[in-house]
């Protein structure tokens, strides 16, 4: 076992491999934004508290500025680029603008991270559970009635049964 | 943050033997030690990750529950929802569904405290942070500190929802370090403040927490986990009760009680476990009578007495839910 | 249900969906240098020594400065400049957080651990100066909107004839903007050419602040800023760290970035300040206000007067012979307050809207009735005309939408299980701030049309507002307008703040494509524009205005309007209140787009929830420090908090504020709620919370029996 200050690191990231030199202390969160470019992925609180920077690892929804970058070795890491599809916006996304589900936008991409794993976690089952579950993911604008209409719609979209008649919290 | 070495652990025995040195700390799920490198709370010259080690299992037997210490919070609580609701609760209403997915069952035990104090970005007179700087909380903002087993030396509280679960139902801590396994009990596991608040755990440097057992009854499915908090979620807790009961036609024969956000460790009513036995769960008064018992020796701050009033009512609220749980079941 | 709302989706809506919408710390610069600043320990004091020779051997760092070696800056003043004082330019220290020294280093990483290392040593430390410890003063000018001081006819008379008078004191805390996008600049020079990719609410006051520090043409610095991740004022105007990236990025001749934590955004770009108001009403018999009294105070920092209007709206929002208002400042260690969503009135209306609903019980009225029947005719405090006021037509629209006429009219008298159930309304109202602005318009021979505005998209959603202007102005499909925004090269506009850019920013965008208009119509042929300019040789045409607010309205009280009912639930062993559902009605000019309008108004009542129950930022009165820098110690409103919301507008063109019949919606709705909300706690429980937020302990503390606290275990 060698403990290493830097090292070379194979990140796999919308499965495309980076191989970047970085050191150890680097957070996911700052490997994406500052060495891969990819600057979808927002910092808002750097300490757990937000959600902004919710990636999926390993099909998981996590949270970047949480993780080490050089944890992830040969992991799958998907970010808010790779969820395109065809080159245009994929369902959630696409509910999210019907449903105006956002305003400046900034917790938005952490918003459709942990809007897709919710769905896929089969935790999109009536409105208030979407609320809960979606409480990992602050949005300052407060979009979440339409947060919330846009994850059932995608939920149905993608197969899911809703039920939004039950009442509120 | 401090640069630091990073190696992932290839075996128990190398990460045992890692931590051995003393300038060499523990990853996990990453959600605390993280913060703690950000904030300069924890300053390792190496870290080992110990992500890799078949430490994750989660296991439900007959005589209970084996989980083990690299289990994530998500993972857990389903397993263990229809038998062992306390835990299940105590484990989905903590923190966020992105922090459960991440962090571990025995990181969450060996979380630190939110005292903003002790959280604070940079170096407040805090005996944690600095031995002997002092305890600015004791005679400042005192709203979400402890009310029970505090010293002059430090009044945070421990911040832990499955924590409470746990010592409610008297599971226990395996260990395992040069020494060799032991086995200690959540509620033995921390250590109140005294004069060295710096010190939280029974847990030595060289060891780690490698599993958590949790002991099968009549009394955990009728169980339940209240959280009192004012954010709807994604918040710790004011005050939380972990309440698990057996009881024959409504007379309690077996009650297990503890407290999260009142003190340094989950708190077990003891005195009210003794005055519930033989008490009916209608009888309002006497379930009133029985939860007061262990608030006498309660020992409120300036600025926190309302969480005497407050932990009362919520333990009266949670031992209700537990014992209408436990009656549906049967 | 949200189909069936008209209006345009968000034309930057798949950029920021797809993380491809550019915020200032996403700024790609090559070379770049990441600077982290070193705040202050200490709230009163004088910087004695700054050790910096670890930070200067540390890998990576390039330089740190500090008040000896920083660049001297001019000033401009406040505003632009949110506080007076400039950063590293003493010794001094005036406030915990300032910052004492900034550390440039090759990474992220690097700059921050260097900032670790820097050890400032104080001396002269003294005990902060706390809120209430102080004399109250009445404020100088500079930072303060509206008159602090107002009166109208013999409040003492008034109050000698009513026949029921109330008098309280309310308070709300200090509170943080808390954007989800903390402050950041990324600043390169060229030559003696500044451009700056700034988080901003205002490029051009940035530019101004910018220019006067370097002693430099204002067109000798571009700021730039498409998108802005949240600001509710804490970005409207121009704060320590912008000057300091951009001085640090002179010094080291690198591009600099410069990105605050989230902790040095509790002391780097303002807060609300709490505020303790005292409100005096007296009615005769029929509950008609015959005297009105409503005194704020605020803490402000020691070298500022910033005086929150919270007296506000009270000037205008009855009928009384006689009103009395009046603002005061106290000086204290802290640094200078900002507006924050809603400022003014967001604060006044709790105190009002409460004493309002104390003043219904005592004369045992349905509080809608009260209100009414203090309409006024005209301004009370001016006997100006209203420009528009359907404040009735709010009231009885929401009443009728929430099912307010079947409420039983005692306390605690609504159950439902565990719970009690209660219903509060407030009336809302908020000023209305106009301001200049250009625009530019052009339609070109391939079929675009491109709007021009140096204006920055904060999540109103004024790029698909200014569309749909220019579409409907000209009469072309709003799938072929663009919007181009968030630049200093752009026409100058006025700052995203005061619920202003709408009818500023709006009204200008209508100038430019009526002239537009009448140019393309002046052109020979027939058919669409396009096909004319092709026919005329031309690739495009365009036309720029500017927008005055001065050309129209003087003499008229302008405001904008509404009403708000909610339903709570509170768990009274508990102490717990939820928020189930809540109506409101909006007279607020004309709605250019009633989708992201309905947004904007959902969002403010989510701030309005956050005012009452969650948001306080405790300074801390040994440490003179905000206690908790950080999301979990300073809490928002999360997705389980929001309940059903159903917000409703009535149609009120007011053409007296602009001549798009457009007024201001980005604070309303942060109005009221914390008025309705305790209204509401007050009709479950019977206790009357005059103290935000409303704490487990305030609906506790009045069955109080705990043991008496003690001091040694």
């Amino acid at each position: 076992m060698r403990f290493d200050e830097e090292s070379e690191v194979t990140l796999r990231v919308n499965g495309e491999d980076h191989v970047i030199h970085l050191e150890s202390r680097m957070t996911l969160l700052d490997a994406l934004r500052d060495r891969l470019g990819l600057t979808g992925t927002k910092k808002g609180c750097d300490g757990g508290e937000c959600g902004a920077c919710t990636v999926h690892v390993g099909g998981r929804r996590v949270l970047a500025c949480m993780t080490l970058a050089v944890s992830l070795a040969d992991a799958d890491i998907a970010t808010i680029e790779g969820m395109a599809v065809d080159g245009g916006l994929g369902p959630i996304q696409r509910a999210f603008l019907d449903n105006d589900a956002f305003q400046c936008g900034y917790c938005t991409p952490g918003q459709v991270m942990s809007a897709a794993a919710l769905i896929a976690e089969g935790h999109a089952g009536s409105a208030r559970e979407i609320r809960e579950w979606m409480s990992g993911n602050i949005c300052r604008c407060a979009a979440y009635p339409q947060i919330v209409a846009a994850v059932a719609e995608a939920a149905g979209a993608l197969g899911r049964t809703v039920n939004v008649t039950e009442p509120a919290p | 943050m401090k640069a630091f070495a990073y190696a992932k652990a290839p075996d128990l025995a190398a990460a045992l033997a890692a931590i051995e040195d003393p300038g060499t700390s523990v990853i996990a799920g990453g959600t605390e030690m993280v913060n703690w490198l950000k904030e300069g709370i924890a300053t390792p010259e190496r870290l080992v990750d110990i992500n890799g080690l078949p430490l994750d299992g989660i296991d439900a037997r007959p005589e209970g529950l084996r989980l083990g210490a690299l289990a994530r919070m998500s993972d857990a609580a389903p397993v263990v929802a229809a038998e062992y609701p306390v835990l299940a609760e105590s484990l989905l209403c903590a923190a966020s569904p992105q922090l459960r997915n991440m962090a571990s069952l025995g990181g969450n035990l060996l979380q630190r405290t939110r005292c903003p104090y002790f959280r604070a970005e940079v170096l407040l007179p805090c005996n944690k942070r600095a031995p002997g700087s002092g305890c600015a909380a004791r005679h400042g903002e005192t709203r979400t500190q402890a009310i029970f087993g505090w010293s002059d030396a430090c009044v945070a509280t421990h911040p832990s929802d499955f924590a409470v679960a746990l010592a409610a139902l008297d599971a226990t801590v395996i260990i395992v370090g040069p020494r060799g396994e032991r086995t200690v009990p959540v509620t033995g596991f921390y250590r109140l403040p005294g004069d060295d608040p710096t010190v939280e755990t029974v847990l030595a440097p060289d060891e780690l927490v490698t599993a958590i057992d949790v002991p099968a009854g009549p009394h955990t499915r009728a169980s339940h986990y209240l959280k009192v908090r004012e954010r709807a979620s994604y918040e710790f807790a004011m005050v939380a009760v972990a309440a698990a009961l057996a009881h024959d036609g409504g007379v309690v024969t077996d009650a297990r009680l503890a407290l999260g956000g009142v003190a340094a460790r989950p708190w077990r009513l003891d005195r009210t476990e003794a005055a519930l036995r033989g008490v009916s769960l209608d009888d309002t008064e006497a379930l009133r009578a029985a939860v007061a018992a262990s608030f006498a020796e309660a020992r409120p701050l300036a600025g926190n007495a309302f969480k005497v009033k407050l932990a009362q009512r919520a333990t009266l609220r949670a031992l209700t839910t537990a014992g209408s749980r436990g009656m549906v079941a049967s | 249900m949200i189909a069936a709302i008209g209006g345009l989706r968000r034309p930057d809506g798949a950029a920021k969906l797809t993380g491809a919408a550019d915020y200032a710390a996403d700024t790609p610069v090559d070379g770049v240098t990441h600077a982290a600043l070193v705040p202050a320990t200490v709230a009163t004091g004088r910087i004695a020594h700054i050790d910096t020779a670890a930070a200067v051997r540390a890998p990576g760092v390039l330089a740190v400065l500090t008040h000896t070696d920083m660049p001297r800056l001019k000033t401009i003043g406040s505003p632009p400049l949110g506080q007076s004082v400039l950063p590293l330019q003493d010794d001094t220290v005036r406030y915990e957080g300032q910052p004492v020294a900034m550390v440039l280093a090759e990474t992220f990483e690097q700059a921050r651990r260097g900032a670790e290392l820097v050890r400032a040593t104080y001396a002269d430390v003294a005990v902060p100066r706390a809120f209430g410890d102080g004399e109250s003063v009445t404020p100088r000018p500079g930072l303060i909107s509206g008159n602090p001081a107002g009166r109208v006819g013999d409040v003492e008379a008034g109050l000698a004839a009513a026949t029921t008078v109330v008098t309280a004191t309310y308070t709300t805390p200090n509170r943080h903007h808390s954007p989800m996008e903390p402050s950041a600049t990324v600043a390169s020079w060229h030559g003696d050419q500044l451009t700056v990719h700034e988080s901003t609410q205002w490029v051009f006051g940035t530019q101004m602040a910018l220019a006067a520090a370097f002693d430099l043409p204002a067109d000798h610095v571009r700021v730039v800023c498409p998108f802005i991740g949240g600001g509710f004022g804490c970005k409207g105007f121009v704060w320590p760290h912008t000057l300091l990236a951009a001085a640090a990025a002179r010094v080291t001749g690198r591009p600099v970035k410069l990105v605050l934590t989230r902790a040095q955004m509790f002391t780097s770009c303002g807060h609300q300040p709490a505020t303790t108001q005292t409100l005096t009403l007296g009615t005769d018999d029929d509950g008609r206000l015959t005297a009105v009294r409503h005194h704020s105070v605020n803490p402000t920092s020691t070298f500022d007067d910033y005086a929150e209007n919270a007296t506000g709206g009270t000037r205008w929002m009855y009928a009384s012979p006689a009103i009395d208002v009046a603002v005061l400042v106290e000086h204290t260690s802290r640094q200078t307050p900002t507006p924050m969503r809603a400022p003014a009135e967001g604060l006044g209306m709790f105190a009002l809207e409460s004493a309002m609903d104390e003043l219904a019980y005592a004369l045992r009225m349905d509080p809608v009735e009260l209100r009414l029947r203090n309409e006024p005719a005209v301004d009370p405090m001016t006997g100006q005309p209203f420009s528009s006021r359907p404040l009735p037509d709010c009231l009885r629209a929401a009443a009728q939408r929430f099912g307010w006429s079947g409420r039983p009219a005692e306390p605690r008298s609504m159950r439902d299980g565990d719970e009690l159930v209660g219903w509060g309304m407030a009336s809302v109202t908020m000023d209305t701030f106009r301001l200049p602005s250009s625009a530019r318009v052009r339609l070109q021979a391939d079929g675009r049309t491109i709007v021009e505005a140096g204006t920055q998209e904060i999540g109103t959603g004024l790029p698909g507002v200014l569309t749909t202007i220019a579409a409907q102005t000209l009469g072309v499909d709003p799938g072929s307008v663009e919007v181009h925004h968030g630049d200093t090269d752009l026409p100058e506009t006025s700052g995203t703040f005061g619920s202003s850019a709408t009818m500023g920013v709006g009204s200008a965008v209508a100038a430019a494509a009526t002239e537009l208009r009448d140019k393309l119509d002046a052109l020979a042929g027939t058919g669409a524009y396009p096909r004319r300019l092709a026919d005329a040789g031309l690739d495009s045409l365009d036309a720029e205005a500017r927008w005055d607010p001065a050309e129209r309205g003087e003499g008229r009280s302008i405001h904008t309007y509404g009403a708000i009912f909610v339903e709570v639930r509170v768990d009274p062993d508990l102490g717990l209140v939820r928020m189930p559902r809540c109506t409101a009605t909006y007279a607020a000019g004309r709605i250019i787009n009633p989708l992201t309008a309905r947004s904007q108004m959902i969002g403010g009542i989510a701030w309005g929830y956050g005012q009452a129950m969650l948001e306080e930022s405790i300074l801390e009165p040994q440490l003179g420090r905000f206690l908790s820098k950080n999301m979990a110690g300073y809490l928002v409103p999360v997705c389980a908090d929001i309940g059903d919301i159903d917000v409703s507008f009535i149609e009120d063109p007011d053409t007296d504020a602009s001549p798009l019949g457009a007024k201001g919606i980005g604070e309303l709705g942060a109005v009221g709620v914390s008025a309705a909300i305790a209204n509401a706690v007050f009709h479950a429980t019977g206790i009357r919370v005059r103290d935000l937020p409303i704490s487990i302990e305030r609906l506790l503390n009045p069955v109080w029996d705990a043991p008496t606290p003690t001091t040694r275990p």
